[in-house]
C-alpha cells in the first residue's frame, strides 16, 4: 500500500463494445462540458474527429514545406554542381537547363515530403514514447484488437476519481476504472 | 483527413459480395492475422526457405565470382554490352509497381478490397526492387565505387556526377522509390505492430513489437494524424510509382539506338510494369492464401479483381506492341524498320513470340469468368506473365542491340551459367524475403480490414 500512495490518478477509462456506443458516450460526455477526451480503437471511426472537436490536422502544411525544400535542393544541386563548379559539356547539351533538371526534382520533392510525412505524423503524435500512463490500465489491451475505450484525463476540469467512472458506466461503459501512473 | 467515407449507392458495387466473409469478427481478425506469425513455425515453411536460402546463397557466390573475375563471366559482349543484368533489373523494378499502386492508387481510388493484399504487395515491392538494385550495382564492374552515382563530395572522382543522364535520373528514382515504398509500408505497419505488441506472450516479442510500434495506442489524435499522413503518402506515392518505370524507360527512350528510341515507351513500361506486378501478386497470394488458410480474408472477389487488372494492363501492353511496330511502319526510317522486322522474324523471333503469346494472349482468357475464378487457372496465368514480362525486357533490350547499324558489328548473345544462376538467386532471395516476411509481420494489414468490416456491417 506504501507504494500506491505515490502513485497519482491519471484518468479514467471506459469499455465498449462496438464505435457506435463509443461515439454515443463520447458526445454525451462533451454534452456535460468534459474536454480532455481521447478514444483509444483499433481502427479509425468515422466522426470521431467532431465528436471529440478534434482540429484537421496540419500535417500537410509541413509536407508541402517539405516538398519546396527538395524542389530546391534539387535545382540548386543540379545547377551548381553542372553549371558553375564543374561545367563540362556532355553530348552538346547545356549545362543547366529546367527541362533535363525535370525528373530529379521531382523525385527529391516526393522524397523529402514522404519523410516530413512521416516524421511529422509521429512528432504531432508524440511518438515514439514507449509509455504512457494509460498502458497501465487492465483493458488497455483491448484498443488494439476489438474494444473502443474512451479515456478521460485527469487534467480535466471536471474530473472526479469517483464521479466520472460511474458517469462512463452511465453511458454504456461495460467495464470502467481509473488507471495511475 | 478527407472524407474517405463511400456514397450509399457505391455500397452495393463495393461490399457485395463481401470482402470479409466467414463470420470474422475483429478480435476474430486479429486472431487469424496474429496467430499466423504466434504458432508454431511449419515444417513446410523450413523446407521452403532452406530451399530459397540456398538459391540466395548461389546469388551471393555469383556476385562475388564476379566482382572478383569481372564482367567477362557473363555472356555481354560487343555488341550486346547490356543483357540479363538490365533485363533482371527492369522485370524486378516492374515487379515492384503492384504494391504501390494497390497501396496508393487503389487507396486514393476508394477501392477497399485492396486492404485484404495491399500489405503482402508493398512487401513484395521491398523485396523486388531491392533484387532490382543489385543488377545495376554489379553491372557498373566496380561496385566498390558505386557510391560515385551520389553527389557525394569525395576526393577520388573530383568532378560531379552527370545530371543531364537518365542514367543518373535512374539512380535518384529507384533509390526515391525503395525508401518511400519502405516509410509507407512502414506507417502502414505500426496499428498492427500494436497488435501483436499488446498480444506478445514473451518477453522478446513485447520488447521487439513494443519498440518497433513506437509506443501506439490507437489514439483518436493519433488515427488524426495518421489517416493524413496515409492519404498524403499515397497522393505522394501515386505520381512517384508512375515516375519510376516513366525514367527507368528514358534509359533506353534518350538513346538513338532503333528499337529504343521512341516516345510510347513511358506509358508503355509503366502499364507492363503494373501487368507484371499483379501477375506476381497473384502467384504469391494464391501460395500464401492456400498455406495459411486466408479465404475469408482474400476471398475469390479479390483474386477476380486482381485479374481484371491483369486483363486490362495486358490488352494495354498488346496494344503498345502493336503501336510499336506501326510507328517503325509508318516512320519511314529504315533502321527503325529493319529494327522490327528483325524483331519478329530474325535470329531472337522465338523470344518474341514467346513475349506475345504471354503477355497478349494468354491473359485474354480473363475475358471468362471461369478463368477469373479459377485458382489453379489463374495460378497458371500468373507464372505465364511472369515469364513473358521477363521476356518483354530481354526482348527489348537485346534484340535492339544485337544487330548494330554495320553487319560488321552483328552478334548474338548467348548467356553463360554465371547468368542464369544469379537470375536463379536473385529469384531465391526474392522468396525468402517474402518467407520471412510471413512468418513474423502481419501479412494482412488488420486494421485496416477491420475498417472494411465495420463498412459491412454498418453500411457506410
Amino acid at each position: 500500500m506504501s507504494q500506491a500512495t505515490t502513485k497519482t490518478v491519471r484518468g479514467a477509462l471506459g469499455d465498449f463494445a462496438t464505435p457506435e456506443a463509443l461515439l454515443e458516450a463520447v458526445r454525451g460526455l462533451r454534452s456535460r462540458g468534459y474536454t480532455k477526451l481521447d478514444a483509444l480503437t483499433p481502427f479509425p471511426i468515422h466522426g470521431m474527429d467532431q465528436a471529440l472537436g478534434e482540429k484537421p490536422s496540419r500535417l500537410g502544411y509541413l509536407v508541402a514545406a517539405g516538398g519546396l525544400t527538395g524542389a530546391c535542393a534539387a535545382l540548386l544541386l543540379q545547377w551548381w554542381t553542372g553549371a558553375v563548379d564543374y561545367p563540362l559539356v556532355v553530348g552538346g547539351k547545356p549545362f543547366f537547363a529546367f527541362e533535363f533538371s525535370v525528373p530529379i526534382t521531382f523525385e527529391l520533392t516526393v522524397l523529402i515530403a514522404a519523410f516530413a510525412a512521416v516524421l511529422g505524423m509521429l512528432a504531432f503524435n508524440g511518438l515514439p514514447r514507449l509509455y504512457h500512463p494509460v498502458m497501465n490500465a487492465s483493458r488497455f489491451k483491448g484498443a488494439t484488437n476489438d474494444r473502443f475505450l474512451l479515456v478521460v484525463d485527469a487534467q480535466d476540469p471536471l474530473f472526479d476519481p469517483e464521479r466520472t467512472p460511474a458517469l462512463l458506466g452511465s453511458l454504456g461503459s461495460e467495464h470502467t476504472e481509473v488507471f495511475e501512473d | 483527413m478527407a472524407d474517405l467515407a463511400i456514397r450509399p449507392q457505391d455500397i452495393d458495387v463495393e461490399l457485395n459480395p463481401p470482402l470479409v466473409t466467414g463470420g470474422l469478427t475483429y478480435a476474430g481478425i486479429t486472431e487469424k492475422i496474429s496467430g499466423i506469425t504466434e504458432s508454431k513455425t511449419p515444417r513446410a515453411w523450413y523446407i521452403a526457405i532452406g530451399v530459397t536460402g540456398a538459391l540466395t546463397g548461389v546469388l551471393g557466390l555469383m556476385i562475388a565470382y564476379l566482382i572478383f573475375t569481372g564482367i567477362g563471366v557473363w555472356g555481354n559482349n560487343s555488341p550486346v554490352g547490356w543483357a540479363w543484368d538490365i533485363t533482371n533489373f527492369v522485370f524486378w523494378i516492374g515487379i515492384g509497381h503492384a504494391g504501390t499502386l494497390i497501396s496508393a492508387i487503389l487507396f486514393l481510388f476508394r477501392q477497399r478490397w485492396r486492404t485484404s493484399i495491399n500489405r503482402a504487395a508493398e512487401a513484395m515491392t521491398l523485396f523486388a526492387v531491392a533484387c532490382a538494385g543489385i543488377f545495376p550495382l554489379i553491372h557498373v564492374g566496380r561496385p566498390w565505387r558505386a557510391y560515385w552515382l551520389f553527389p557525394l563530395p569525395n576526393t577520388d572522382l573530383n568532378m560531379w556526377q552527370n545530371f543531364r543522364s537518365p542514367l543518373l535520373w535512374d539512380v535518384f528514382a529507384v533509390s526515391t522509390y525503395a525508401t518511400v515504398s519502405a516509410l509507407f509500408w512502414y506507417v502502414g505497419l505500426i496499428p498492427d505492430l500494436a497488435t501483436l505488441r499488446d498480444r506478445a506472450a514473451s518477453k522478446i516479442r513485447q520488447w521487439v513489437f513494443g519498440f518497433l510500434s513506437l509506443g501506439w495506442r490507437g489514439s483518436a489524435h493519433h488515427w488524426k494524424h495518421y489517416e493524413m499522413a496515409y492519404l498524403i503518402l499515397a497522393g505522394l506515392s501515386t505520381p512517384l510509382v508512375l515516375s519510376v518505370h516513366t525514367i527507368v524507360s528514358f534509359d533506353f527512350a534518350v538513346s538513338v539506338i532503333p528499337g529504343w528510341h521512341t516516345t510510347i515507351f513511358p506509358p508503355y513500361f509503366v502499364a507492363g510494369a503494373i501487368f507484371s506486378g499483379f501477375a506476381m501478386v497473384i502467384t504469391l497470394m494464391v501460395i500464401a492464401r492456400q498455406t495459411l488458410h486466408l479465404e475469408d480474408l482474400i476471398t475469390m472477389k479479390h483474386l477476380e479483381n486482381m485479374c481484371k487488372v491483369i486483363l486490362a494492363t495486358g490488352s494495354i501492353v498488346g496494344y503498345a506492341y502493336a503501336v510499336e511496330f506501326f510507328t517503325a511502319f509508318f516512320s519511314g526510317n529504315p533502321y527503325e524498320r529493319f529494327t522490327f522486322i528483325n524483331r519478329a522474324a530474325g535470329p531472337y523471333a522465338w523470344a518474341v513470340w514467346t513475349m506475345f503469346t504471354c503477355n497478349v494472349f494468354a491473359p485474354q482468357l480473363f475475358w471468362f469468368k471461369k478463368f477469373r475464378t479459377s485458382i489453379p487457372w489463374m495460378f497458371a496465368i500468373s507464372i505465364v506473365v511472369n515469364i513473358g514480362m521477363w521476356f518483354e525486357r530481354f526482348v527489348i533490350i537485346v534484340t535492339s542491340l544485337h544487330r548494330d547499324y554495320l553487319p560488321s558489328s552483328w552478334g548474338y548473345f548467348r548467356p553463360t551459367a554465371v547468368d542464369v544462376l544469379t537470375f536463379a538467386g536473385s529469384i531465391g532471395l526474392f522468396l525468402t524475403l517474402f518467407l520471412l516476411f510471413a512468418r513474423f509481420l502481419p501479412i494482412i494489414a488488420v486494421s485496416e480490414v477491420k475498417g472494411v468490416l465495420h463498412a459491412q456491417k454498418t453500411g457506410h
